[in-house]
């Protein structure tokens, strides 16, 4: 008993500094959202190559797949769809906790289990039907909560676009999740099996949209890059967070002052740039 | 000259400030658009959408009207310019004008399509909030299938009359996306305006 009581105090212990910690870096506040349209690619080399070799992979493998995929009947691709997504709420809920969001963390887990009882494992998602839709996260986003920026633009064989922030967000999300720490092989091929048929699903669904870009742009690497960091920029700001410095700087005085201020102020570059002002 | 320089910055740094400070008291010039207005030609042009994607007519037809909502009620002159930024400063006029109407078809052709794609959906006009001399408007596409999404439009008189010159799409900025491509367009063709003009007719 009296060998126990120090194991047990220090195991406290290191609780109590866990949650400090997590407590101190959600306190640092989120990272600054870049503007749109700044980028950083330092591999970018690297990124084009394996962005075509992606290209290649959609031309031989994933596009036709997808359209094959495609004379599965809808609803059951929908019920595929929406076992995968249930799949990913323990991660989310994780996640959720981490960044010390305990509302998103709460209806995250509501969610699962309605959608694993009433919704039949997850085939149907009752839950976002009577008002509870998923609040999808990641690692990547909890590093950001934690004041991480998002680093470089990377392009990954297979997986596509990333950061170096979301690219390490990635490896601690497959380490992290509690499914895996449930499910074993076999069951698990089976999983992986859902979520890449569910990929399948999104690559049908979205055709002409991904097909538009990927093969009608002028530099399909270049529209990529733009649109994902842009939709992972707006996710990661939330309704309407990253709006908010383009307007407080928004004033035509203080627009004036940063051209006298800064000769290479370039209002091309401004994603709210007013064309009209003068 | 260093000095020179340095002197005259600050002097428009400062008179700049001042001006700036002076603005609330100065006359203002008619300011003619006002929330309400921006709100209502985004309204219109929602109203346009809305009928069309639930006409359920013809591919072409849809895209034909698609085509006629955009030059309606975008100022596409204006998008052409911006995106196509700087080289437009050292553009000549005639090629300016040919690039515009070039870029105006491969635009309505291009977002016409994807507007398509909100077929058996319909688009709702939430909020409209004034942004320095111009408005945001802020509406929600309802999908069939998919979770509903923000698409925001920028609205200004400045061409003359109340026409929106942005939309920014699930937080996808149109002007940034067209001046990424644009941008790829004219370096392929080394700089050209006018290989960039003759290749756009070719997609419009």
């Amino acid at each position: 008993m009296r060998v126990l009581l120090p194991v047990h105090t220090s195991r406290n212990t290191k609780r109590v500094t866990a949650l400090l910690l997590l407590a101190s870096l959600a306190a640092c506040g989120p990272a600054t959202l870049p503007p749109g349209d700044q980028i950083a690619d330092r591999d970018e080399t690297r990124n084009r190559a394996a962005h075509e070799f992606n290209l290649s992979l959609d031309r031989a493998v994933v596009g036709p797949s997808a359209d094959s995929y495609g004379n599965v009947p809808q609803p059951i691709r929908q019920g595929v769809s929406n076992f995968a997504s249930n799949l990913g709420q323990p991660s989310y809920v994780v996640n959720n906790l981490l960044q010390l969001r305990l509302g998103d963390a709460a209806q995250n887990t509501l969610r699962f289990a309605i959608n694993s009882t009433l919704g039949v494992v997850g085939l149907f998602d009752v839950a976002t039907a009577i008002g509870v839709p998923a609040e999808e996260t990641d690692f990547g986003e909890t590093l950001h909560v934690f004041g991480f920026g998002e680093g470089d633009y990377v392009v990954h064989p297979v997986l596509g676009p990333s950061t170096t922030r979301d690219t390490v967000g990635m490896v601690v999300d497959y380490v992290l999740n509690p499914i895996s720490h449930f499910v074993d092989a076999p069951e698990r091929y089976f999983l992986t099996g859902t979520r890449a048929a569910s990929g399948l699903g999104s690559r049908y669904q979205f055709d002409g949209t991904i097909d538009s870009i990927l093969y009608e742009s002028a530099d399909s690497y270049a529209q990529l890059r733009s649109l994902y960091l842009q939709q992972r920029r707006y996710e990661l700001g939330g309704p309407d967070a990253n709006y908010e410095d383009p307007y407080a700087a928004a004033d035509p005085a203080a627009a004036a002052a940063a051209v006298a201020a800064d000769p290479n102020y370039d209002p091309y570059l401004d994603p709210y740039f007013d064309p009209y002002a003068q | 000259m260093r000095n020179n320089l340095l002197t005259f910055r600050r002097r428009t740094f400062l008179s700049t400030v001042l001006a700036g400070a002076a603005l609330p008291f100065l006359p203002r010039p008619a300011q003619a658009l006002n929330e309400a207005q921006a709100q209502a030609l985004v309204q219109a042009a929602v109203d346009d959408v809305n009928r069309v994607i639930a006409s359920g007519a013809s591919e072409a037809n849809v895209l034909r009207e698609m085509e006629r909502i955009f030059t309606t009620y975008a100022d596409v002159p204006t998008i052409a310019v911006s995106v196509l930024g700087p080289p437009a400063r050292s553009a000549t006029q005639a090629q300016l004008s040919a690039f515009t109407q070039a870029f105006q078809n491969y635009f309505a052709a291009k977002y016409g399509r994807r507007f398509r794609e909100f077929v058996g959906g319909s688009v709702q006009v939430n909020s409209t909030r004034a942004v320095r001399s111009f408005f945001e408007v802020i509406t929600t596409v309802n999908m069939r299938a998919e979770a509903p999404f923000e698409l925001n439009w920028l609205v200004s008189d400045g061409s003359g009359r109340p026409l929106f010159f942005n939309l920014i799409i699930a937080g996808v900025n149109l002007m940034i996306s067209e001046r990424t491509e644009i941008g790829a367009m004219l370096e392929a063709r080394g700089g050209s305006i006018d290989a960039l003009t003759q290749h756009l007719q070719t997609l419009g």
